[in-house]
């Protein structure tokens, strides 16, 4: 009977099973401590114990610092979709609805999911390696033996700054993408104006749009910090379990905001 | 203000590294805790400070504070020394609203006073030697008035005279602030300098407990060992502990 035993284990298909068996407990076990820090994070800001100074340092780092990289990967997608779209669009001749299309694609979709790739490396990344260092160097438990809740001082500021500022950023992003859009369909196309362009911007933007488009922003920066800081907090070993746990923050959260995306999209456009 | 331990058990991995752990450190009293590397030292210390849970086992600590010196001084590397110090006083909501902004600088100069690191409250902790980061440590330990204080390793890394003085700074806030201490070292000047009594663990056990004296009188085999550095004895180490 151990023989039998001892040979199954070494079966390739019993390996296949342990690594998916293993995989799914790792992300259950991810997903659930995301949840459980989001159950910290939510006890301390319906308490109000929020620390402003770090509030105020950390939105400061989430808009200002991830701005210039957002903006130009918001842009560059806008134009590469206007000098693609526009020579068409005006062939077709719907040189009238070349500002339409751009607007809301942006709004809709583009200047939203590409600003959250875009935050994701640069402030995900960062919001995670800086946790998993603190972790591995003690610092995480310092804190909580001068009986200072890291989730209280880490990880509720960063998710409120995400939730505050990633509209802003958002907002500012899909404007210069629109913008940028416009250059382009001018350039590309001999026919679009300015006026043309800017007038087919407002004729199919509506309030909604931007509403939804604002809502899933917070949602998006919430959810990118509260990931990065998640796995940065629960990182172990060395300079290699920073390095994999900044690595697991980008990934689970360029698929959260892509799965996001797609809930927001079936519960408002479906 | 005593700490009594007692049957402490914990398990990593099904690994037993405490099994059946007994202590008592009386009021104002330093213990030391020695033993080879993944002898379960440290996992003591996270057990009493609140880090980790045991498996089993009573641990009665008097009410009071318990502050922790980090092996590696585990200072906040974002904060200056300043805010490193004060951060639990800033942060607790207990201290929040006690001390004005100069109190709390005078506080903070105070605590640097007592480990010798005047006027260095704006420098970050990354502008520090190894042995002024473990004093700013101490400051920032100390600066809630504990009633019981952990170190772990309070001297590793640094060199004979940096250890002395982190030792003399060690029966200074004894003395001072009448704390009760668990020192936690391979050091022996550290375990003669400053201990009261010890105790010594091997395979989860404590194989001897004493004074620092007796360590070096005792006929026992394992003291023996740890005493002459010997690869020799009943204390087997395996390559994958270092």
């Amino acid at each position: 009977m151990a023989n039998i035993r001892l040979y199954l284990k070494q079966t390739i298909t019993y390996q296949l099973f342990l690594m998916f068996f293993k995989h799914v407990q790792e992300f259950l076990e991810t997903f659930g401590n995301i949840a459980y820090q989001l159950v910290q994070v939510l006890k301390y800001l319906f308490s109000f114990q929020i620390n402003f100074k770090q509030l105020i340092e950390q939105s400061s780092r989430f808009a200002v610092d991830s701005l210039p990289i957002t903006l130009s990967i918001v842009a560059m997608t806008s134009i590469i979709l206007a000098m693609q779209v526009a020579p068409e669009m005006v062939k077709q001749g719907g040189k009238d609805y070349i500002g339409l299309l751009v607007a809301l694609t942006m709004v809709r979709e583009i200047g939203v999911i590409m600003s959250g790739f875009a935050i994701i490396s640069m402030i995900g990344s960062s919001q995670a390696s800086e946790l998993a260092t603190m972790k591995v160097t003690d610092q995480i438990d310092a804190m909580k033996v001068l009986k200072v809740s890291p989730f209280k001082y880490l990880f509720l500021p960063r998710v409120l700054a995400g939730v505050i500022m990633m509209p802003f950023v958002v907002i500012i992003a899909s404007a210069f993408g629109i913008l940028a859009g416009g250059l382009t369909s001018m350039i590309a196309a001999k026919d679009v104006t300015w006026l043309c362009y800017i007038s087919s911007v407002w004729q199919g933007l509506y309030i909604r749009d931007i509403n939804i488009m604002l809502l899933k922003a917070a949602c998006f920066g919430g959810c990118i910090s509260l990931i990065s800081s998640s796995c940065g907090y629960e990182a172990k070993g060395g300079a290699k379990g920073v390095g994999i746990a900044t690595t697991k923050a980008v990934v689970w959260s360029f698929v959260a905001i892509v799965i996001a995306d797609a809930i927001f999209a079936a519960a408002f456009y479906f | 203000m005593s700490i009594n331990v007692e049957n402490l058990t914990k398990e990593f991995d099904g690994k037993k590294v405490l099994d059946n752990i007994s202590f008592k450190v009386e009021k104002g009293e330093i213990l030391s805790i020695v033993g080879f590397s993944g002898s379960g030292k440290s996992t003591i210390l996270k057990i009493l400070c609140g880090l980790l849970q045991a498996d089993s086992g009573n641990i009665n600590i008097d009410e009071g504070d318990v502050a922790m010196v980090f092996q590696y001084s585990a200072l906040f590397d974002s904060l200056n020394v300043f805010d490193n110090i004060s951060f639990a006083l800033q942060e607790r909501k207990e201290f929040r609203n006690l001390y004005s902004k100069q109190e709390l600088k005078d506080l903070v100069a105070k605590s640097l006073n007592t480990v010798g690191l005047p006027g260095i409250e704006d420098k970050f902790p990354h502008e520090l030697s190894g042995g002024m980061q473990k004093r700013v440590s101490l400051a920032r330990a100390i600066i809630t008035k504990p009633k019981f204080i952990l170190y772990d390793e309070p001297t590793a890394g640094l060199d004979p005279i940096a250890s002395t003085v982190i030792e003399d700074y060690i029966l200074r806030l004894r003395d001072e602030t009448k704390a009760t201490a668990i020192v936690v070292t391979h050091q022996m000047s550290t375990i003669k300098r400053c201990s009261d009594k010890l105790i010594m663990l091997y395979g989860g056990h404590i194989v001897f407990r004493g004074t620092p004296d007796d360590l070096l009188k005792q006929d026992n085999p394992y003291t023996k060992q740890f005493v002459s550095a010997s690869i020799e004895g009943p204390m087997k180490i395996a390559a994958s502990d270092f």
